[in-house]
């Protein structure tokens, strides 16, 4: 975290462990056409750990999450300023390439979205178009065993992709953005189309995952929150308000917008 | 009952008075709305039954297979029949791939600019101007210019630029279709734009796109003033054996038929209109069948 944060009265917890970080975001400003949707924020995301990104509708956490991969650029009137530091690369730097970008930062979208093609194309489709050499069934049911989806659709590879439940959809989407070989995965709100039994298995699928990848997530669930990750940050109307440990966050907030948010007190 | 005293039972007569002239004012509309809705079926039946009841006595192995003639009863469609076939064939062979490139230019490309807003204004504009007009620039650019003369290959060339605007329209209803979470999934895996199009965004639209064009098509096959006016012939002993062969087209030899005196040309034109009307049932068929084959659901 930029120490020089305007708003940071709060110095994050994640500057002080030891961990190389796997994103370092600095003053960064994303508008769309007048309106500005995400206003200085500047934190960094360790590897290897689950950061969760909390806050009221509109409060620019998923403007946040989508401007690390830059799936922003697509959104035509959208704009993006400050710094966002990928082993040492200004990821908005000129020279960046955003398709680069999204191979090496995966992301899992709020509705499970599928491809109409079989489950076994679903997961094979990004390792073609990127090229990816090596066997692609093996990498097919690498994929899937870490989505923890194998032993459901093992025998039904060709079918379609549609026939899966909501919960299975979104492994499937997890498993086809594992199947890139990214190091960090974005996630937005995965859970929240999904009932209690399927939103249990993705949070226990993010624990597993942890231990390979750095993983962001959006949510609107505090619970959800404070159970899968291990440091929260808290947003508020296009700021970064408090950005702590998980435990932290919810028993001692310091920033009286926080209690206020996470005792229910508005949202 | 007056307003505002309580009422004592469940029936109000003054109240049910009211719902049942409500009730027949609902009813007379929908009689409206059926007679609406019956005029052009029962208009397009007449029709048909009395083209059949003149033509289809004349419609035989001998009138699809034989060339024009000054005896009625000797004169065939197969020239005609023949030079349709030709000319839809390559009519669609330059109107699809044009009007789907420039759809997927115009709903992935195009940014918003002058110049976009402007190809965008032109292409609805051009889908109003009439088809006479589209025949005086083929007589002027493909018969005049290109010196292609009064070819298969200017007519279809005609025939292409009159449906494509038609196409175009109906490939960026089609693309602009596909859900928006389909090309997120897509690039978020590090697709390019066109790896996106390619493998998401045209396989699911292409139902649409197919049906939209197939529609065009039967549209071309039946239009006669471009053809006139590129000078499309009447008179044709042969079929084209190549795209340079002069031609004739199935509306223009039924126009031949019906401004002759004798009847039995009459009968004739009966004929040919069954026959363009089974082909464009055909093509209609076609755009329904291939539409089932590849809807997609999501």
């Amino acid at each position: 975290m930029d120490p020089s944060a305007p708003e940071a009265g709060v110095q994050p917890a994640a500057t002080s462990i030891a961990v190389p970080n796997a994103l370092e975001v600095r003053h960064l400003d994303v508008f769309y056409g007048d309106l500005q949707a995400v206003k200085d924020a500047s934190l960094d995301f360790p590897v290897n750990t689950i950061v969760a990104m909390i806050g009221p509708s509109g409060c620019g956490k998923s403007t946040l999450l989508r401007s690390l991969n830059r799936m922003n650029d697509l959104i035509p009137n959208a704009r993006i300023e400050g710094e966002i530091l990928f082993h040492g690369e200004n990821l908005l730097g000129r020279g960046v390439d955003p398709v680069e970008v999204r191979r090496r930062i995966g992301m899992v979208f709020q509705k499970p979205n599928p491809f109409p093609k079989s489950i076994y194309d679903n997961v094979a489709f990004g390792p073609r178009i990127n090229g990816l050499a090596g066997e692609m069934d093996e990498l097919v049911e690498d994929s899937l065993r870490h989505a923890a989806l194998w032993d459901e659709v093992k025998d039904r590879l060709r079918e379609s992709a549609l026939e899966l439940s909501g919960g299975q959809q979104q492994r499937l989407c997890i498993a086809r953005a594992l199947a890139v070989k990214p190091e960090i995965l974005l996630l937005d709100e995965p859970a929240s189309a999904l009932d209690p039994i399927a939103t249990a298995k993705i949070e226990e699928l993010l624990k597993e995952l942890e231990k390979d990848y750095s993983i962001v997530i959006v949510t609107h669930n505090m619970q959800q929150a404070a159970r899968v990750s291990d440091y929260t940050a808290f947003m508020y109307l296009g700021r970064l308000i408090e950005y702590a440990a998980t435990d932290e966050l919810f028993t001692s907030p310091r920033v009286k917008e926080t209690e206020d948010y996470i005792t229910g007190r508005f949202g | 009952m007056s307003a505002g005293a309580p009422q004592t039972g469940f029936r109000d007569e003054a109240f049910e008075r009211r719902l049942s002239a409500r009730h027949r004012r609902g009813d007379l509309y929908r009689w409206l709305c059926f007679a609406a809705a019956a005029v052009g079926v029962i208009t397009l039946a007449a029709l048909l039954l009395d083209v059949l009841h003149d033509g289809l006595s004349r419609l035989s192995p001998q009138f699809l297979s034989s060339f024009p003639s000054r005896r009625p009863d000797e004169a065939g469609i197969k020239a005609a029949l023949w030079g349709s076939i030709w000319m839809i064939s390559l009519t669609a062979l330059m109107a699809f791939p044009l009007g789907v490139g420039a759809a997927v230019y115009l709903e992935e490309y195009a940014s918003n600019n002058w110049l976009n807003r402007l190809l965008e204004v032109n292409i609805a504009n051009l889908a109003g101007v009439p088809s006479i007009v589209y025949g005086l620039l083929g007589l002027g650019v493909f018969v005049r210019f290109f010196g292609l003369g009064r070819s298969v290959l200017s007519g279809a060339a005609t025939m292409a630029l009159l449906i494509l605007p038609v196409i175009i329209i109906a490939s960026r209803e089609a693309i602009r279709a596909v859900p928006r979470s389909i090309r997120e999934a897509s690039y978020a895996l590090g697709a390019t734009r066109w790896q996106t199009i390619r493998h998401h965004v045209l396989p699911s639209a292409f139902a649409g796109i197919l049906t939209g064009t197939i529609l065009a098509l039967s549209r071309a096959i039946g239009e006669t003033a471009p053809l006139i006016m590129i000078g499309a012939l009447t008179f044709i002993a042969f079929t084209p054996v190549s795209v340079f062969d002069p031609f004739t087209a199935l509306p223009i030899q039924i126009f031949n038929w019906v401004s002759r005196p004798q009847p039995g040309f009459h009968v004739n034109a009966a004929a040919g209109i069954l026959v363009l009307l089974a082909v464009l049932l055909a093509m209609n068929s076609a755009a329904i069948l291939l539409r089932n084959k590849f809807q997609r659901k999501w």
